[in-house]
């Protein structure tokens, strides 16, 4: 540009957090986390083929509180970015783009909220 | 690229409070400053406006300020009714036309910067030159190849009606100074305004060049950048609907190829 020295105007700390934008930011997150929640998976099916001691240490740090707490934000990233997936997929049909788009934001949070919690209260 | 922070020189700093009127009824402003002239970095000044000397509208305040109280303040203002675009800028954290948004639609004070994410110029004035050109770059008129007939090029009231939601975005800038992607990618996504002007002409029944349109529009970052963020339907002064607009191109782009 002619000036280079010009400032860039404030943007993302200014802008207000509109619940549209911040399901977008939570989708990437719980989709990274998911990556992190997988190794775990592949940790525990793999020390099940290793053996009773492998297999009782990661049962150990699964039956740990700070094991269920890393499994349950698993869950819930899970659930969270399934929702997002099915968000993107109603988009991706070409609806969902008017006021309903709120809706779909609320539910995707409240959403995963309650069935981490139908899962984690009453399946396990 | 992500970059959250703002670089060096751009980072505002505290800036002067300016004197308040007396009055009952005093709102504050903080709004953006940079001054080119002084080498100095931007700064965030207070200011007082006495709402019973002052018009409703954001804009009427900022005039209010710029005559009575600071005339450096500087800002891109014409139409005051919400046509021309001139005053698009970041009003309590949403892009929006100052001469359209109500004072009262506020409680306390209200901060005004310029549309988030651009080269500063001047105060609340940023430089547009990029979102111009990529307008420009799509080719925004009717492309035709069967000769021009000898009146108008004629269009069923349907086709027409398809343009509705469409041709009366004003370019104003909100929409795209609000998407996080261009934020981000300014310099190969389109931004949400222009993308909705090409589906404006994607969808014209008139036009010819759909084809061509559309291989210009098939790439990375031109078109996909979108992540429907949505902030761009939330923003706009005029109630359309740039995503849904660009979720259209994206069908198109299917349907061509299946």
């Amino acid at each position: 540009m002619a000036e280079p020295n010009r400032p860039l105007s404030p943007h993302i700390l200014i802008y207000k957090e509109e619940i549209t934008m911040v399901m977008s930011i939570m989708h990437r997150i719980t989709g990274v986390g998911l990556y992190a929640g997988t190794a775990l998976v592949v940790w525990w099916l793999a020390a099940a083929a290793m053996g009773d001691g492998a297999f009782a240490v990661a049962q150990g740090f699964f039956g740990h509180w700070f094991g269920k707490l890393i499994l349950i934000g698993y869950t819930w990233a899970l659930f969270h970015h399934l929702l997002g997936g099915l968000r993107h997929f109603v988009w991706d049909l070409g609806k969902g783009y008017g006021p309903e788009r709120y809706t779909m934001a609320w539910a995707t949070i409240g959403g995963s909220v309650v069935l981490t919690g139908i899962v984690w209260l009453f399946l396990i | 690229m992500v970059q959250l922070t703002l670089p060096k020189n751009s980072q505002p700093k505290k800036g002067k409070t300016w004197p308040k009127p007396s009055g009952d009824k005093v709102r504050e402003f903080h709004i953006y400053r940079y001054d080119p002239d002084s080498g100095e970095n931007p700064r965030i000044d207070t200011y007082f406006v006495d709402l019973d000397d002052c018009g409703p509208m954001v804009l009427d305040a900022l005039l209010y300020i710029k005559d009575k109280i600071d005339p450096t303040l500087t800002l891109r203002r014409s139409c005051r009714e919400g046509i021309c675009g001139s005053c698009a800028m970041n009003i309590g954290g949403l892009n929006t036309l100052a001469c359209t948004k109500g004072i009262d639609e506020f409680k306390g004070a209200i901060n005004v910067y310029p549309l988030p994410h651009m080269p500063v110029v001047k105060d609340l004035v940023p430089d547009l030159t990029n979102f111009y050109a990529q307008h420009r770059s799509i080719k925004p008129w009717l492309q035709t190849k069967t000769p021009e007939p000898r009146t108008e090029w004629l269009q069923a009231r349907e086709d027409r009606e398809k343009l509705d939601g469409l041709y009366e975005c004003i370019l104003c800038a909100c929409c795209s100074a609000s998407c996080p992607s261009y934020w981000w990618n300014g310099d190969r996504y389109l931004g949400p305004a222009v993308l909705l002007q090409a589906y404006r002409w994607l969808i014209d029944s008139r036009d010819e060049a759909t084809g061509e349109r559309l291989d210009d529009l098939e790439d990375p970052f031109r078109l996909y950048r979108c992540h429907t963020i949505m902030n761009c339907a939330n923003t706009c002064p005029k109630g359309l609907n740039p995503a849904k607009a660009i979720g259209e191109i994206k069908k198109m782009m299917v349907e061509r190829a299946v």
